[in-house]
């Protein structure tokens, strides 16, 4: 079977400076994968690149058999493909349920738009109590919720996620991944980014670790939380 | 002074105001979603003007009704001044996109320039005088005169804004420019072409100058290459009273524009007329350089 999202010598570079070196992953249909590492390893890069915000210097991206590579993101989400950026990206002044409506922009079936809106609030209560609200005026954890929620109504066959866990406390966190387990649980294929290796690998089928733009272990999460040199460089010890 | 004098003022205030108005968004929408000004905006203003005007005299002599012929000149005037403002966006401002900011601005200047001089050569250094397709014969209303071409332009206004309004706040394309306004990456994962919202946007606004500069036109019953950019600057100026960026403070600010005009002209000699303008936009700068309406910049950091 070929995988859902083949990622194969990736390069990525700001100006000369490569941020990401000839990386290679894939991303199996009905995964959850993560990719986890320190600040400045190279992770968002690499969702910059997959998601069409900047352009690989090298390396391709398959998507269910097809050379996405370099294609503008707007054009991505026909195909299935949608990214929670980091820093949630809502859009502050609109209000939450504008923001889950742009999640569907690209979409013309006003009638079930609208249902799985529903189903958004259902499955995230808080957002519901809020719709009318303005999405800067909703709390970090809030914003993340909706952020996740206005992907979801892309109805996207691969969900990429971009540190859903940064700057929450720990109650928020949980939630958040209740959330993503719920959504994975539903079968949408999860490329999660995250630091916090502990949550993301316990949560993960698979996961890699990148540091400073090279992908240096791989492997199942499981293993991955056992192995001394995650222990020692994420895991504290 | 007299009260009825004051009211008189007022009701030409707001009649030239809805016209500043209508200029007005179209140099906000483009800053809103690119943080641009489109110092062409006035000479699309006054190509719509002549488009209509050569349209409508063309149509009368050929026996057209003049209600049609000013509705059709008016539609086609909308269609050629909406590509040329996307064309504009296209040819000279998209490429520079990512460029410093002084760089899409001197830009603009050039094809200010430039869309003069096209008019020039297309329609040529002439004053026109406009036909009087809608009555101008003056109302009695108590005491204050009006005619039902200035009723037209009032009531015509005030619509456009509404449906402007209600476009960009309850329709998807509308909520997608809000979005593009807001954040262009984060529209693009949303699925949003950016550059097609653009587009629309410098089209819309354009068309809705075309409609003002017909108004302009129609009121003083004269057009000319040169009238963009008098037209152009006290808009640009009613923007920024306003707070550029927001609709709103367009509206208000060329509404305010037109009556401290106005009613200022109770008080000055008419040439002095346009100091108006430009004394209200130094004050604003300098008390409330965000607009009375508009949000500090600061904040879309
Ligand atoms: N726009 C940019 N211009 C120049 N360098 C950049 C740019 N964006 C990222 N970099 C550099 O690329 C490297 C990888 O950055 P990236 O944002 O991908 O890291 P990250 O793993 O997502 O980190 P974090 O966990 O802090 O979000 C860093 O050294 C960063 O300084
Ligand atoms: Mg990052």
């Amino acid at each position: 079977m070929s995988a859902l999202l083949d990622v194969k010598q990736l390069e990525v570079a700001y100006g000369g400076i490569k941020a990401i070196k000839k990386i290679d992953f894939h991303v199996d249909e009905g995964e959850l994968v993560t990719l986890i590492g320190a600040n400045g390893a190279g992770k968002s890069s690499t969702l910059r690149a997959l998601s069409g915000l900047i352009k690989p210097v090298g390396g391709t991206v398959t998507y269910k058999g097809q050379d996405i590579t370099g294609i503008p993101s707007h054009a991505l989400v026909g195909l299935g493909i949608a990214l929670c950026p980091e820093g949630r990206g809502v859009f502050a002044r609109l209000n939450v349920h504008e923001n889950l409506l742009m999640g569907a922009y690209a979409r013309n079936d006003k009638a079930q738009i609208l249902r799985e809106v529903d189903e958004i609030y259902t499955m995230i209560p808080r957002l519901k109590e809020r719709t009318a609200q303005l999405a800067g005026t909703l709390s970090g954890g809030e914003q993340q919720m909706l952020a996740i929620g206005r992907a979801m109504l892309a109805q996207p066959k691969l969900l990429m996620l971009d540190e859903p866990s940064m700057g929450l406390a720990p109650l928020m966190v949980e939630k958040i991944f209740e959330i993503i387990n719920l959504i994975a649980k539903r079968g949408t294929t999860i490329l999660l980014i995250e630091q916090n290796a502990q949550l993301a690998l316990e949560n993960a089928h698979r996961g890699y670790v990148l540091e400073s733009g090279e992908i240096t272990l791989a492997g199942d999460a499981k293993t991955l939380l056992a192995d001394p040199r995650v222990k020692a460089a994420y895991l504290g010890g | 002074m007299s009260i009825d004098v004051l009211l008189q003022q007022i009701v030409n205030g707001l009649v030239v105001g809805s016209v500043y108005a209508l200029v007005a968004l179209g140099y906000t929408m483009v800053y809103g979603i690119l943080q641009l000004i489109n110092f062409a905006h006035g000479e699309v203003v006054m190509i719509g003007a002549l488009t209509a005007l050569v349209l409508a005299k063309w149509l009368l002599g050929a026996g057209v009704p003049p209600m049609i012929a000013l509705l059709l000149a008016i539609l086609i005037a909308m269609a050629v001044c909406a590509a040329v403002g996307v064309l504009v966006e296209r040819i000279a401002y998209r490429p520079l996109r990512n460029a410093p900011r002084l760089a899409p601005l001197i830009t603009a200047i050039g094809v200010s320039i430039f869309l003069q001089q096209i008019a020039i050569l297309v329609f040529g250094r002439n004053y026109f005088s406009f036909p009087e397709l809608i009555s101008k014969t003056p109302i009695e209303i108590g005491h204050i005169t009006i005619n039902m071409n200035e009723i037209v332009i009032l009531i015509t206004s005030v619509a456009l804004m509404a449906g402007l309004l209600w476009l960009v706040h309850n329709t998807k394309i509308g909520t997608a420019m809000r979005a593009t306004a807001e954040n262009q990456k984060v529209a693009g994962l949303m699925g949003i072409d950016i550059n097609k919202i653009i587009a629309i946007t410098f089209a819309i606004g354009s068309a809705l100058g075309a409609i003002a500069g017909v108004m302009v036109a129609s009121n003083y019953g004269q057009a000319h290459y040169y009238m963009g950019f008098m037209l152009g600057l006290k808009a640009f100026t009613a923007a920024v009273m306003g707070g550029i960026g927001n609709l709103w403070g367009a509206m208000v600010g060329g509404l305010i524009l037109g009556l401290v005009e106005n009613v200022g002209l109770i008080f000055v000699r008419g040439d002095y007329k346009d100091i108006f303008a430009f004394v209200v936009l130094v004050a604003v700068l300098i008390f409330r350089p965000q607009g009375l309406i508009g949000e500090r910049v600061a904040e879309r950091a």
